[in-house]
């Protein structure tokens, strides 16, 4: 398995641009522009619902180079957000009715300042999502004690688990994850995440390991559950099952095992009216570690920031950000496909 | 020279076999999107049995598309093997239990 970020094999993929140009050609693999489905369905252009959820990534920095990440996260990705504008988005916050801030990464615990801000959010009666990888918990000591401090802050843990035994969940995301993971996850189940007499949230996220789809969202759960339980005596509250979207790393790996062109008919075939009118950019902001604002991660990823209101969060424009425009590109399938994929799962 | 024998492109077509007769065809389909919803059985139950008998009359269409299906569904590797071991055993065992055809044959012809 190859341990190292695109960023540091100096691979093309590195670049957005690159990215975006391979994307681009949709003729050249026989599908429509995203942009045309959206136009059959009179939803182009895109629009913004408001804002209900500012998803801040706190940087790239992670003690797993999982094969599927859209970030190109890894140990070697220095990008860090400071606590300046941390505060800036505290500023921003505070003029909204957002009610949930949805913390991710890399490993978000890994910036200096996570604690930090998880505090400083809850203060302002904010509810937080914690993004956890679950193995950072067990990486260095200074992370054991991570479950009671999601406790004390009340944080909804969203940990990824991309199946219920090693072989998958190795392949994934690195020799030794599974049974760290599930290390992990029993103790946060110790502190009472994801018990039944609990209302400390643990959920799961499901993606699957390889060029396909996920199955329907309530069958995986079920599966999760059971073979948790009786394997492992691991308890959760909900699974969310999430489509890979063809960038970065996965992008990569579609390209590398010449499974791009099929996947992304995959994905133009199962496309979902419903699920179009449900995509998470209408309703979030994603924020980068350096303060730019762009509709969600993956366009974050991709480097498309917002495209008609203020672009960093210094110059924050509530009205504008409401009322703009979404940026779509090709990967915009990946959320449209079948039930629908978002950072909380099918949307339909 | 043109490939004739399966592509694995036109298992994308199938669909279109109603553009050669219409009424049959979706009611073939109807039937089908039935027979693959959740009953008795689960979806999941369904997939498996697809897959061991796209192995039974090994239908290459058949096998792409069950095993993706049952990737989607969280169906694991062992799973899927051991659901062609029963396709195998039960295509082995029908060959074998022809041969109390054959023991039957020898002794009414053997003195």
């Amino acid at each position: 398995m190859n341990l190292a970020t695109l960023k540091r094999q100096n691979h093309n993929l590195a670049d957005t641009n690159r990215q975006i140009s391979i994307l681009d050609d949709h003729e050249g693999i026989g599908i429509p522009s995203f942009q045309e489905k959206l136009e059959t369905i009179g939803l182009f252009p895109l629009k913004s619902t408001g804002i209900d959820i500012f998803q801040v990534n706190v940087g790239k920095m992670c003690n797993q180079v999982c094969k599927h990440c859209h970030v190109d996260a890894g140990p070697d990705r220095q990008e860090i957000m400071t606590r300046d504008t941390m505060m800036q988005i505290l500023d921003a916050i505070g003029g909204t009715d957002v009610k949930t801030v949805d913390l991710t990464g890399g490993a978000p615990e890994m910036n200096p300042e996570f604690r930090w801000f998880v505090e400083q959010i809850t203060e302002m009666g904010k509810s937080v999502i914690v993004r956890c990888n679950l193995t950072i918990i067990l990486a260095n000591p200074k992370y054991h004690d991570l479950p009671d401090f999601f406790k004390k802050h009340q944080v909804n843990v969203v940990s990824s688990l991309p199946y219920f035994a090693a072989r998958r969940t190795d392949a994934q995301r690195g020799e030794g994850v599974f049974e760290k993971s599930i290390k992990a996850l029993q103790m946060l189940n110790e502190v009472g995440y994801g018990m039944s007499d609990s209302d400390l949230k643990l959920d799961l996220v499901y993606n699957p390991s390889g060029a396909f789809l996920p199955g329907d969202q309530a069958e995986l759960e079920q599966q999760f559950k059971q073979k948790l339980l009786e394997g492992y005596n691991v308890q959760f509250n909900e699974l969310y099952a999430i489509t890979n979207l063809p960038i970065s790393r996965f992008l990569d790996y579609l390209i590398t095992s010449e499974n791009y062109e099929d996947y992304m008919h995959e994905l133009v075939n199962a496309f979902n009216p419903a699920a179009a009118g449900g995509v998470m950019c209408r309703n979030t902001l994603s924020i980068s570690w350096d303060g730019y604002l762009y509709d969600c991660d993956f366009n974050q990823m991709l480097d498309l920031k917002l495209e008609d209101a203020p672009v960093h969060i210094s110059n924050f424009d509530l009205t504008a950000t409401n009322e703009r425009t979404i940026r779509i590109s090709q990967h915009c399938f990946g959320c449209t496909a079948g039930a629908g994929s978002s950072c909380g799962g099918a949307t339909t | 020279m043109k490939e004739t024998y399966y592509n694995r492109e036109d298992l994308g077509k199938f669909g279109k076999i109603t553009e050669f007769q219409q009424e049959l065809g979706d009611k073939f389909f109807d039937y089908y999107g039935s027979v693959f919803a959740p009953g008795s059985l689960t979806a999941r139950e369904k997939s498996l049995i697809a897959l061991a008998v796209a192995h039974a009359i090994q239908c290459p269409y058949c096998i792409d598309a069950y095993t993706s299906d049952g990737l989607k569904k969280g169906v694991d590797e062992e799973q899927m093997m051991e659901a062609i071991h029963v396709a195998a055993a039960i295509r082995g065992g029908a060959s074998l239990v022809h041969g109390v055809q054959m023991m039957n044959q020898v002794k009414d012809k053997m003195m």
